[in-house]
Formats: structure tokens, sequence, C-alpha cells
């Protein structure tokens, strides 16, 4: 018959996305392999023998969580940017650039995940700098800010002028240490240029100070002995172990093209975050199991596929979020447990119009198809109400956007579970005459389709 | 059962519930956080020595300093705290046993003026979208209702749930120094959108039931369409609100206030659809009727 083909293949399609979610779900992935056959013929029984010689088709599949900085811990900071000394045509450059000067700097953390970009509100640049599972803010802090606009100037008439050589010609910037003094030095390499303009101004300057000067203070003004042809020197100025490696890397990440100034920071401890997630996961479990419990209490055998449907619900849930790459936020928690409300409520609906149709003389097959259907239209016009909300929110940012995404997909998602997962289900076991008994629904009495 | 005789002591009970909250939202408004006025949040843990930190907060320059105890330390805020203070505090506080902090927050002015014009624009857009919505979704309905009656009584229903919630966290933040933040903000939208659903939903029914011409007056009908719709409502409401006062009691810290807005909206907003919208339909339908047969008499 027609319905019956209808049924088996809608089941299968359940039981496929379920199977490709578990795999999406599974911790620490899991390799799908199609192994190569290899046919050997033997002497005796069983004749043939078939090995696996290695595989045809490999893939490897893992999807991890993407988790946002108020769970893995870490440091959002945005700054602002000073751009009032760069004429306006050159601007985007500006700031592109100083993207990437902030991107080579944090480079030397070695975080997972840094990001940095740019942004604008208004009138105002902006630059923003991610920085998830960050254990020191405070050294990032000092390596972003400082501009570490490096100098050579010298001495002219009153004051200090540049001599054309600046950070720019560097090649390369390390720490070392003076031998004579064990204090932290840096030691710099001039490129090609830069080496031969050293040259010209060493040989020009010979018993004259060479003033070095970071941001606008001169750290170091030695005097100069001799030429210099080989393009290396030395910048000595009182560091601090810190603050030498922390200039080294600003000298050889580049200099920022144009000033910032902080102006937003969130920093959160890892532990925070972690136990947020723990117990959260944990109220939600409980949350669940009375869930279940209501519902086996309160329509019974129809419950029974609620309870099934949120398993699926869940698997369904876990899997597109991770395919998605949808960053988990406490808020994202929050929106998940929600939604599994909402989800509920959508069989809630339904059941209860099952109920009526059943007390109003329907067969279950029948009162099943109606209940679906006339429960549809209030369920879509309240989820249509969620949803718009979930867009409006989205504009939020940060916990905020992490919440309306987890919502709204959860929304969809549950409408999917109910109307296709549990429905299918159930449209499967109404019809068989086991199934036929009113108390099994709580109705009183109820006509028999079977 | 005649739910909508009692809807005189409904309204009362309505007015007593939001009197409280609306009189500490006009004397005292409610707390704004960091995000909305601007200035830094400090966290710490692991120690009790509150004397100590207000005194190395205060050499640091933490200007109009507040400090609260929080579950397992303190809680500072300040205005805007300059990095180099910043740096000096830490380091000064490494000195006391065991403290450490776990969350710092700074917001500067041109952020923090963001984020409130944000606020204010969601709020609006989404109460524009909102009443479209009920316009849409109640264009057609039978005599003797209009559908400006069901919108009107279903927007009354949802500004009894925003001035209870935020009379709430206005009390809250009067007493217990709790702080509006934009997840509260968050919350709220989502009360509105749970406390409209959740009104649409017996109106929905409402609607169908006087199509289908049953029988009897307004009043009834309407008491009978709640009726029907009780066991959907109760289940529905009785569900989210578990999971929710469960994350509430078990969930963990940083969502906590969010969800203690949620817990309360939904209470609202399931009573609002039934005891305030509901009755300000035949009260409604009421006057209209009192209005017409004296315009009849004077004829």
């Amino acid at each position: 018959m027609k319905k019956k083909n209808h049924f088996w293949f809608r089941l299968l399609t359940i039981l496929f996305l379920t199977g490709l979610s578990v795999v999406i779900i599974w911790p620490g992935g899991l390799t799908l392999a199609v192994p190569k056959p290899q046919v050997n013929f033997k002497g005796d029984f069983p004749f043939i023998e078939v090995r696996a010689d290695g595989n045809l088709f490999e893939k490897k599949v893992n999807y991890s969580f993407n988790q946002g900085l108020d769970l893995k811990g870490g440091s959002y900071l945005t700054y602002r940017v000073d751009l009032s000394k760069i004429d306006s045509g050159d601007h985007d450059d500006a700031m592109s650039s100083l993207n990437k000067v902030i991107e080579r700097r944090i480079n030397a953390f070695g975080l997972t995940e840094p990001v940095v970009r740019t942004a604008k509100s208004g009138d105002e640049n902006r630059l923003i700098v991610e920085l998830p599972g960050i254990q020191n803010t405070q050294e990032a802090l000092d390596l972003i800010g400082k501009t570490a606009n490096l100098e050579f100037q010298e001495f002219k008439g009153e004051e200090f002028v540049s001599t054309g050589l600046t950070g720019s010609d560097l090649k390369k910037a390390v720490v070392v240490f003076d031998p004579n003094t064990n204090e932290p030095i840096i030691s710099i390499e001039f490129n090609d240029e830069g080496s031969k303009k050293f040259a010209e101004i060493t040989a020009r300057m010979v018993g004259q100070p060479l003033a070095i000067s970071l941001d606008g203070e001169v750290v170091s003004a030695p005097t100069v002995q001799q030429e210099i042809i080989g393009g290396k020197g030395q910048i000595t100025g009182e560091f601090t172990l810190e603050e030498a490696n922390a200039l080294a890397i600003q000298l050889n990440a580049g200099a920022l093209p144009a000033p910032i100034e902080l102006i937003e920071e969130r920093t959160i401890g890892a532990t925070l975050g972690a136990e947020s997630v723990n117990k959260s996961i944990f109220a939600g479990v409980i949350g669940i199991i009375l869930i279940c419990l209501y519902m086996l209490v309160f329509y019974r055998f129809l419950g029974l596929f609620s309870v099934i449907g949120l398993l699926l619900y869940l698997i369904f849930m876990v899997a597109s979020m991770k395919l998605l790459g949808v960053t988990m936020t406490m808020g994202g928690i929050a929106g998940l447990i929600l939604s599994i409300g909402m989800s509920i409520e959508a069989d809630v609906l339904v059941f209860e119009r099952i109920r009526e149709e059943l007390r109003a003389g329907h067969t279950l097959v029948a009162a099943s198809k109606l209940g679906f259907k006339r429960a549809w239209i209030s369920i879509r016009d309240s989820n249509a109400v969620s949803l718009i909300i979930c867009a409006i929110l989205y504009t939020g940012g940060g916990m905020i956007r992490g919440f309306a995404i987890v919502l709204a997909l959860g929304i969809v998602i549950g409408l999917m579970t109910t109307f296709f997962g549990t429905r299918t289900l159930i449209d499967m076991i109404i019809r068989r005459k086991i199934t036929q008994k009113a108390w099994l629904y709580r109705v009183e009495e109820m006509e028999k389709s079977v | 059962m005649n739910l909508m005789k009692y809807r005189k002591w409904a309204y009362l009970f309505s007015f007593l519930v939001i009197l409280p909250g609306a009189i500490s939202l006009v004397l005292f408004g409610v707390n704004p956080s960091i995000d909305f006025t601007g200035g830094t949040l400090v966290e710490i843990e692991g120690t009790n020595d509150k004397g100590k930190i207000e005194e190395i907060a205060r050499n640091n320059n933490f200007e109009e300093l507040t400090i609260v105890a929080t579950d397992a330390g303190f809680s500072l805020r300040s205005k805007v705290l300059a990095e180099e203070n910043h740096k000096v505090f830490k380091e000064e506080l490494a000195k006391i046993e065991g403290a450490k902090e776990v969350r710092y927050e700074t917001v500067g002015p041109s952020i923090s003026r963001d984020i409130t014009k944000r606020a204010f624009y969601s709020i609006i857009l989404a109460s524009v979208l909102i009443v479209f919505y009920l316009a849409y979704a109640f264009r057609k309905v039978p005599r003797p209702a209009k559908p400006l009656e069901f919108g009107v009584t279903a927007v009354i229903a949802l500004f009894h749930d925003t001035i209870i919630l935020l009379g709430v966290f206005s009390l809250l933040g009067k007493f217990f120094a709790v702080q509006v933040d934009p997840l509260f903000i968050t919350a709220v939208l989502t009360v509105i959108g749970f406390s409209v659903h959740d009104t649409i939903i017996i109106y929905d029914r409402i609607r169908e039931n006087l199509i289908k011409g049953k029988d009897g007056t307004f009043e009834e009908i309407v008491n009978l369409s709640i009726l029907e719709r009780l066991p959907r409502t109760v289940s529905t409401s009785v569900l989210v609100w578990v999971l929710l006062f469960v994350l509430y009691l078990f969930g963990g810290e940083t969502i906590r206030l969010f969800v203690l807005a949620l817990v309360i909206g939904i209470v609202s907003g399931t009573y609002s659809s039934i005891f305030n919208a509901s009755p300000l339909l035949i009260t409604w339908q009421n006057l209209k009727n009192k209005r017409r047969a004296k315009k009849g008499s004077n004829a």
C-alpha cells in the first residue's frame, strides 16, 4: 500500500539524519573508512579469502565546539584608533595595516584562535582584539597598546631632529644580555637600505650623540664612535626583561600606523566560565528529566513519543551547532534550554488537540491527523513571534547574539522534530491494534480505527 | 467554572502586584550596569578581606567606588579605571593571600553610548513589530469584537508584564545592588515574545469559538475558550518554568539574573494572558454595549 511506503521512507530519513548527527557529535571525531577488498583464492575451504588492503576511501569527521570567550576565558578588547594625522584617503590602508601589525604582535602568545578585526561605529574607527584563553592579559595590553615608533635622531640646534632612519628600516630585533652588566638590551639589524642609511649617518656623526627615541621619548643617546657598515646596532635603555621582550616583538611586527586607545576591556578567568557551563548543563539535565516525567504522566503513550522526540531534538541540535560552527556562549546554553521548553510546548499543543479530537469522537488515526494539522497554525504563529525577537536580539552581539542564534536554531529544529520526527513515529505506531486503548491517551473512551 | 466572573478581583490583584514595583521604579529607578553607564567592574575571589581590597582600590584611583559581596568574593565598581591604575591594583592585590581577579570589565563612554542606543532601538523595534504582527493576526475577527480590541488588550497585558519585571529588578537593585545589563534587556524582549505568544494562543481559541457561533454571551464564550485552552497553557508554562527554575537554582552564576528575569516573566506572562488580556476584552465589550444602550435610549 502506498501509505506504508510513505512511512518507511520517512523513518529511514530520520534514522539516517540521526546517524549522521551522532557521527558529527562524537567527541574526538570519527574516521569513516571504506576498506579496499583484496580477494585471494585458496586451495582449501572456504576457497575464497577477502582481506582489507588499506582504505579505498577515508574521511575524518571531527567537529569540535567553538567556545565563546565567556566560556573559555580570555579577553575581549576594543581600541579607538586615532586617524586624525592621516589623510582621509589613506584611512582604509592605515586600518588594514594596523590590523596586520597587531596580528603579528599577538602571534607571540600562541593562542589558538585570536581575532583581530576593524570596526566602525559612527565616526569612530575601532580595532577589536579577541584573545581566547589568554593567561596574562596585562602582557597583551602592554604589547598591543604601544605605538612603538622607533626613530634615530640627531641633535640640531636646540632640538632633536629625525635622521630619516626609523623602525621600518629594521630587519630584525632580538633581546640579548649585555655581557658586562647582564641587563637586557635589544640587538638590532637593519635591512639593506637601512644599513646604507645607518652607515651614512654614523659616518657623518662621529663624536656626536645619536638619539634613539621610542614613541617620542629618548631612551638612549650613545655617542657614535665610528662609521658602522655592518648594519647592526644595539639599543640600551634600562629595560626590564618584560619590557625588552615586548619591545623586540613590537619592533619586529612594526610600528602602529596610528595611535590606539583602549576603550573597552572584558576579561574573564577560565574557571569562572567552565564552572558556569558545568552547573548549567547539570541543571539542564535535571530539568529535562523532570519534563520527561511530566510528559509521561500527563500524556502517557503520546508522552513517550515526546520523550523520544526530545532525545532526537538534542542530538540534532548539538550536531547542527557543531556543523554550523555556532559559537557557544552562556547565552547560548540558556537559549538551548529555553528552546527545549518551547519544543516540548509544540508537542503539548498537538497532544492536547489530539485528545480533544478523540473526545469529539474521531478515530485515533483521524484525531492524530487533525491534531497535527490544527495545532500547526497556532504553533506557526507563536513561533513567528519568537523568531522575530531572535532576529532583533541578533544585533546585540556577544552573549545576546549567542542566545538568539541558538534559540532560533532550536525553534526551527524543534518544529522539524515535532512535525516530522515525532509525527512519523506516532503515525506508524497508532495503526496497530494494540495501541487502540483509550486510557493510553488519557481519555475516557474513543473510536477505534483498527 | 466561570473564571471571568472574578475579573474584578484579577484587576485588583494585578494592581497590588504591580504597585510596589512601580513605586520603586519611580522612586529609585533601576540600577544600570557599566554596560550602560560606562565604568569599571572587578570581580575578586578567594579572600574575605574587604577592608584591604577597599584600601588598595582607593589607593589606585577607583573613583566612585562601590563594593558588594558576592557568593565567592567581592565585586567592585567604579568609574572608568585607567590601565596603569589597574596594573598596580593587580600587583597589590596579588599580595593578599588567595585573592585573584576572576573578571575585569571596563567600558568607555563611546561603547556604553552604543550599547544604550542599541538597547533602546531593540525595544522600540520589537514593540513596533509586535504591534504590526498583532494587527495582522487579528485582522479577521467576527462581530461583535473588533481587531483593535484584541490588539490593544494584548499590548496592555505586555505592559503589565514589563512593568512587573522592571519593578522587581528595581527593588532588587535598591536592596541587593542587582544591576540591569544588556542580558536583562534580552530577558525583557524574550518575556514580551512569550507573553504575546501566550495571549495569541487564547485569542485564537476565542476567535475560533466566535466564528463557530457558539452559544452564550461574549463573556461566556471568552470563559469557555480560556477553559478549553487551560490545560495546554498551564502545561507549557509549567514545563518551561520548571526548566528555567532548575536552571536558576543549579545553573551558572553568569546567567542567574537572566534566568530569574525569565522565571518571573513567564509566570507573569501566563497570568496576564488569562487574567488581564481576556477579561479586558470582556470589559471593553461591556463598556461598548453600555454606551450603545445609552445612545439607544437617548435617541
